[in-house]
């Protein structure tokens, strides 16, 4: 488990977090929420010491961030970031980057290596597509192939900062249900979202932020049903029910 | 099933980039052949054999073989293969296709530092290497470090390499205006060009480009993630800034060594990669080697049209790749999409 306490992150001396502490359990969906600037990315950033500096405690099953190098972080975290460079290159080669943490000397990459490649495009379901050019594919593809290159990391917990972000409605669910199964396979995932429909319906768990400071976490249903929501984002919200799920809307 | 096919596709592009590489490596081999048979007095493949077999010797054969076309023919593919491996990483690194060590002034800080030593009167080869490399290093992290301090973009760090490469190359031009032996006494220094190399002057410098090409080839892996994007080459493991500042100073170290030799060679570091990586693509494990035998035959042949296009007069060899070199980056110019590599 992810635990986050009284954590302050600042960029060249100006301070973006002011104390969060959040926790994010194995094996579900955590899903952080809150205005553009609140520090969402930051917080994710901060888990992943993408950052400059923080103060407080960050740790990763038990153990300090401090006392986990870099290389060992990588293979603990994958994170699928909100902007992402198009390189020049194929899908497969794209993705064999997911095993760079566990590329050792000679610098080449071993049979066990493109297995777990070969498995990770299975899995992302671009196994077609792996000759192809990264920059010739769609939006939609081009993330599910971030989302393979972060399987190929190997890791218990993967972060993604706004996956569903420039995704047409089927690639939405798609990432979305991807995400789902992940967790069945014993997954922790963190992500960012900014659509309350998709916090509903898979989130397991919300935090809710705003300012740099955490307000409110919890189950999605309560998260969302909070007063504190309303007053996060300036918007009333209400449920109805329709072919016996719940949903959500939002009102100015 | 898939995983068949997937094998496939491996060894496919196993036998595609050995074929690339073989057709490199017979690129080199013609062009070197050519600049040792070709030239104001020709060689006969007979009398090429008979001077590689029978070694240094007094016969007309023997001593343009040994003493002239030899040296001089090294001098090219060390100078192409290093220039060219060393634009391609500089341009990977600074994701940026506008740069090369002409352009960041790499070259004109180790013009700059050449003519210096040479003007305080140390011309022993060592030296001369390790003021090139010395002066390199120098103005390549003065304009990379300027621009990640200011937050510049792509563009700002060409415009800074154009005011620091202005600058040094006045620099060199004083110095060489007091103490005309300071140009390696040679009158290409300042254009680059090849008619004052000797074996001895490219020794130190072939063990810093081979040593370094070869090591380049190794971290192709390095080059590709960086160009992910810091984040995510950081959240994959890598100590972005250690290998950022790596790549760039074994990319100063592989012009410096090209500059104690063959003087300010422009515009090989900036349309060897980009040809190249029309061919070879983006990847650097094909990229990389690739341009290093497209760099090495390229300035072979661009030296053999030197010498022989107004024999037996020669232009210097740096003169006709600028006249191949300006359209050529004119081109790129109005091409180019984004400044994206």
């Amino acid at each position: 488990m992810i635990k986050i306490k009284d954590l302050c992150t600042s960029y060249d001396g100006e301070r973006v977090l002011h104390g969060v502490s959040a926790e994010f359990p194995e094996g579900k969906i955590s899903v952080l929420i809150g205005p553009n600037g609140c520090g969402k990315s930051t917080t994710v950033k901060s888990i992943l010491r993408l950052v400059p500096e923080y103060t407080g405690d960050i740790s990763i099953d038990g153990k300090p961030l401090e006392d986990i190098d870099q290389k060992e972080l990588a293979r603990k975290i994958a994170y699928v970031s909100q902007s992402r460079n198009v390189p020049d290159i194929s899908v497969y080669n794209m993705v064999m980057h997911g095993r760079y943490p566990y590329l050792s000397y000679p610098r080449r990459y071993r049979k066990e290596d493109h297995e777990a490649v070969r498995s990770a495009l299975r899995m992302a379901g671009l196994e077609d597509l792996s000759d192809k050019k990264l920059e010739n594919l769609s939006g939609g593809q081009r993330q599910k192939a971030y989302m393979a290159m972060a399987l190929a990391q190997d890791t218990d917990v993967i972060i993604m900062d706004e996956p569903t972000t420039f995704l047409d409605v089927k690639n939405q669910f798609e990432m979305m249900d991807h995400a789902k199964k992940l967790t069945e396979m014993g997954k922790t995932i963190i992500m960012i979202l900014h659509d309350m429909e998709a916090v509903l319906h898979y989130a397991d768990h919300v935090i809710l932020m705003k300012d740099g400071k955490d307000v409110l976490s919890g189950g999605a249903e309560e998260v969302l049903r909070s007063k504190e929501l309303e007053e996060v984002f300036g918007i009333h919200t209400g449920f109805y029910e329709a072919e016996d799920d719940l949903h959500i809307y939002l009102k100015s | 099933m898939i995983s068949d096919q997937n094998k496939k596709t491996g060894e496919g592009k196993a036998k595609s980039k050995a074929l690339l590489f073989a057709a490199g490596a017979l690129f080199v081999l013609v062009s070197a052949v050519l600049s040792i048979c070709v030239g104001v007095s020709g060689m006969s493949l007979s009398k090429l054999w008979y001077a590689v077999i029978s070694g240094p010797g007094s016969s007309a054969a023997q001593r343009i073989f040994w003493y002239v076309r030899l040296p001089r023919t090294e001098a090219c593919l060390l100078a192409g293969a290093g220039l060219a491996v060393s634009g391609t990483i500089i341009q990977k690194v600074l994701s940026n296709s506008l740069a090369s060590p002409g352009i960041i002034g790499v070259n004109a800080g180790a013009g700059f530092a050449v003519a210096l030593c040479c003007g305080l009167g140390v011309f022993t080869a060592w030296a001369v290497a390790g003021a090139a490399f010395a002066g390199a290093i120098a103005s390549t992290f003065l304009v990379v470090s300027v621009a990640r301090k200011s937050h510049a973009s792509k563009t700002t760090v060409v415009l800074g390499g154009v005011a620091v490469t202005a600058f040094l190359n006045a620099m060199t031009e004083t110095v060489i205006t007091f103490v005309p032996d300071a140009a390696l006494s040679s009158r290409d220094f300042r254009v680059g060009g090849f008619s004052a190399v000797n074996q001895a002057r490219l020794v130190p410098a072939a063990v810093l480009i081979i040593l370094g090409v070869a090591l380049a080839c190794t971290l192709t892996n390095e080059l590709d993630v960086l160009s992910l994007g810091d984040d995510t080459a950081k959240s994959l493991g890598m100590n972005v800034s250690l290998v950022r500042n790596g790549m760039l100073t074994l990319a100063a170290l592989l012009a410096g060594a090209c500059v104690s030799f063959a003087g300010i060679l422009g515009f090989v570091g900036l349309i060897v990669p980009h040809i190249a990586r029309r061919i070879a693509g983006s990847e650097s494990g094909r990229l990389l080697p690739f341009a290093a035998f497209l760099g090495a035959g390229f300035v072979c042949i661009c030296d053999l049209l030197a010498r022989m296009i107004f024999a037996p007069y020669e232009l210097p060899t740096g003169i006709l790749m600028s006249f191949l070199g300006g359209p050529f980056f004119i081109w790129l110019l109005r091409n180019r999409k984004g400044g994206a590599n």
